[in-house]
């Protein structure tokens, strides 16, 4: 019985978070995303870390690890704002290796490990739809048709994974960069650290993954662990911000975290913040190995971290004063962060529902 | 990350699979009938079992090595090496074949452990085995009327008279004083010296000229504590435990291992399992209250939050195993759990919904009125064993480093 990190998988968190101190502090975070939100230098550094080819199996050129690592990475980019495709191109990766065939993970997956090809998920539909079963995207004689509206950095990858239906139901195709019938307009999000397009599919050539059809709901339940441990990491760097500036700012000629109202609101954050990180540990496993519990375990971590996130940022906000409301001071970038985590692949009362039912109340 | 047990758990828990048949039969589960839902005073009854069969077992556990893991052998204790993986196996069995675990109460799990660190020789002897057992019981004499949180400001005063200590003053809140066959006291016996260097640890027989007992009703209605008032008790001097005027250091003692860190998300758990029971038990206006969308996404909001506890449960756990130091993830149990504790408390209300109007005790009540109940000790919970606000100081300074109230410091 052992509900902790290994010797490997912290010093993998380690490494990536002092990566991202050295090469992405938030000074280069303000740069990338008022330049488009990607910076390939920054993608090619976190792809040699290995970040983008964790969890592809080593005879694909990946690690061969698991999503829990996955997560793990994704918490400390979460932490750290880190602008780029990083969501995108690990669920593109995993529903290749849970949907696609031999030749096309053969294909894929290790460019898709070196970082060489950025790929995407085109998942959700107007209304808000991120119920796969209802997706009105259509595929028929390898011609694909339909509107995707939030994409995240469609406009550089190298290969979109597109849900959608054929005669036999919902499934996954693949779009290459370039292909014809591909219209695609980038959007003003409110996360400028993860751009979203706006793609309209008119007769795309798209080839369907071949293999196993559970990889829609696969890659939806590895999207929302990775969003949980993104707000995860996100929350903690909230709340170690205002820790910290709580000892430095001084009013009424004492430093503010001498004052209980700031104490109590600081430790309520930590009390609600440091359980959580659990419960994305444990989507994460049940993902890797506890395949009954996974669904229903993503879609409750989704909606309780990114609840939490949001509240965190607003706390966080709180304690330091006036300048957490300006531009130039960082804590913003998390707000936008948790606006995009709360929202993207559904909000928190449709992932409940889904728990509901999948509890068989 | 690896849920399952190694081979050498697995047979640690076999073995004890093993000792369990042998020892406590179905027939000595069923020998006390299961109290009513309601019935607080048989619930604890059924859980602490001192009875005769109950104490032959308990013996032969300790003997194994079951129970009381950190009392050394010679106390009657169980002495092993800490092993909280082990630790956890044992109380799983146990409550799975409904055999008495250690004795709840002040006395195990407070009194036992301060004897063995700071008792004499003949206070370990005279009391350590028989508390473990159950059949010496003890009330704690902390808060007073002016001195709950501030607990080093008390007053009672015990002035030192030949080979006696001269007691006066009040405690509150003391559970079970009524029954207790003994009480270990804070009282002020320097009243010069700065307010926590003042204090004295004190053992006092209940059964002593100048002790009264009053119960103390609380919110609910019931009567679950009491008020001690001393007017001039004799405490002999031998009952002095640790030195004159460091008995807030002697209070201070704590179970040292295996701490029972998960013990309570597995209540919590129950309790969130009996309100899901309730949600598909009551009908709000025609349908099954789990039918109702908002109440289903309250329940699996507050299922998160119940998981995210029990599964810091078991990473606390783990770093202790570790030997890793827990930090925040354990500074803020309490304070999560006192939150939990109402969230589950106000849901049920809104689940029972008008319902919620029907006191304990009514007969048409749902649940005899046990959600009711908790939804009220959920506000017992807020101030017991340290306030809310209090544990949120502590979270904040030993977890951020931030600075301790001016007025809280050793003044």
């Amino acid at each position: 019985m052992n509900f902790g990190l290994s010797e490997e998988q912290v010093l993998l968190k380690s490494t990536i978070k002092r990566f991202l101190e050295e090469q992405c502090p938030t000074t280069r975070v303000r740069a990338i995303m008022e330049s488009g939100g990607h910076d390939a230098a920054l993608w090619q550094g976190l792809a040699e870390l290995g970040i983008a080819g964790l969890i592809v199996p080593a005879a694909y050129g990946g690690s061969g690890l698991e999503l829990l690592d996955l997560a793990l990475a994704a918490e400390e980019l979460g932490y750290a704002a880190t602008p780029g495709p990083f969501l995108g191109a690990c669920l593109a990766t995993v529903a290749v290796l849970e949907g696609g065939d031999a030749a096309q993970k053969e294909r894929w997956l290790p460019r898709l490990a070196a970082g060489e090809a950025i790929g995407t998920v085109a998942f959700g539909e107007a209304d808000s739809q991120w119920e796969p079963a209802q997706y009105a995207t259509r595929v028929a004689n390898g011609k694909l048709t339909g509107a995707k509206p939030l994409v995240p950095y469609a406009g550089i990858a190298h290969l979109m994974i597109v849900a959608a239906h054929d005669t036999s139901g919902p499934g996954l195709w693949l779009v290459e960069r370039g292909a014809p019938g591909v219209q695609i307009a980038a959007l003003k999000g409110v996360d400028m650290t993860r751009r979203l397009d706006r793609v309209q599919f008119t007769d795309a050539p798209a080839t369907k993954l071949g293999g196993s059809s559970a990889g829609t709901q696969r890659t939806l339940d590895a999207g929302c662990v990775l969003i949980a441990a993104d707000a995860y990491g996100g929350a903690r760097r909230c709340l170690d911000m205002a820790a910290q500036y709580a000892q430095q700012r001084e009013q009424f000629g004492q430093i503010i975290g001498a004052f209980q109202a700031v104490k109590h609101q600081i430790a309520n954050l930590a009390a609600e913040i440091e359980p959580s990180l659990s419960l994305y540990w444990y989507a994460a496993h049940a993902f890797d190995r506890i395949r009954d519990q996974s669904e229903r375990h993503a879609a409750m971590a989704k909606a309780h971290m990114t609840d939490l996130y949001d509240r965190v940022t607003r706390d966080a906000t709180e304690l330091h004063g006036g300048i957490g409301f300006t531009w130039e001071f960082d804590l913003h970038l998390w707000f936008r962060r948790a606006v995009f985590d709360r929202s993207f692949l559904g909000e928190a009362a449709v992932h409940r529902a889904r728990a509901a039912t999948l509890a068989g109340w | 990350m690896d849920l399952s047990y190694s081979a050498e758990y697995e047979q640690f828990r076999n073995e004890v699979r093993q000792f369990l048949k042998e020892h406590w039969t179905e027939a000595d589960a069923n020998a006390v009938p299961p109290p009513a839902p309601d019935d607080r005073a048989a619930l604890m009854g059924a859980i602490i079992r001192t009875d005769k069969r109950a104490t032959e077992f308990r013996i032969k556990a300790i003997e194994r090595g079951y129970l009381y893991r950190h009392v050394p052998r010679r106390y009657g204790g169980g002495e092993q090496p800490p092993d909280p993986l082990k630790a956890v196996i044992i109380a799983e069995e146990l409550r799975k074949a409904r055999a008495p675990g250690e004795v709840v109460g002040q006395g195990p799990s407070m009194l036992a452990p301060t004897l063995v660190e700071h008792g004499t020789e003949e206070q370990k002897q005279k009391f350590i085995r028989d508390t473990l057992l159950g059949k010496i019981t003890w009330c704690q004499g902390y808060s007073e009327p002016g001195s709950g949180s501030d607990l080093a400001s008390l007053r009672t005063r015990a002035v030192l008279e030949g080979d006696f200590w001269v007691v006066n003053g009040q405690k509150i809140w003391t559970s079970n004083a009524d029954t207790a066959h003994w009480m270990f006291c804070l009282v002020r016996t320097e009243p010069d010296a700065p307010k926590h260097d003042g204090i004295s640890y004190l053992l006092i027989d209940m059964k002593s000229a100048g002790i009264t007992v009053r119960p103390l009703r609380q919110m609910t209605g019931d009567a679950d504590f009491n008020e001690v008032f001393f007017d001039n008790l004799r405490v002999p001097l031998q009952n002095l435990v640790g030195k004159r005027g460091q008995g807030w250091i002697v209070s201070r003692s704590t179970l040292k291992h295996e701490r029972a860190l998960i013990g309570g998300s597995f209540i919590i758990r129950r309790t969130l399992d009996g309100l899901i029971m309730l949600a598909q038990g009551v009908n709000l206006r025609g349908k099954p209250a789990i039918q109702d969308p908002i109440i289903r996404n309250r329940i699996v909001e507050l299922e998160s939050k119940v998981l995210a506890s029990e599964y810091n449960g078991y990473r606390l756990l783990t770093m202790q195993a570790r030997n890793e130091e827990p930090g925040l993830a354990a500074l803020v149990t309490k304070l999560y759990g006192t939150t939990l504790g109402y969230d589950i408390g106000k849901l049920a209300m809104d689940i029972l919904a008008d319902r919620g109007l029907l006191a304990p005790g009514e007969d048409s009540a749902p649940a005899m009125g046990m959600f009711v109940t908790a939804y009220m000790w959920s506000l017992g919970v807020l101030i017991a064993g340290g306030t809310a606000n209090i544990q949120r100081n502590i979270v904040a300074e030993r977890g951020f480093g931030l600075p301790r109230d001016a007025a809280a410091s050793r003044r």
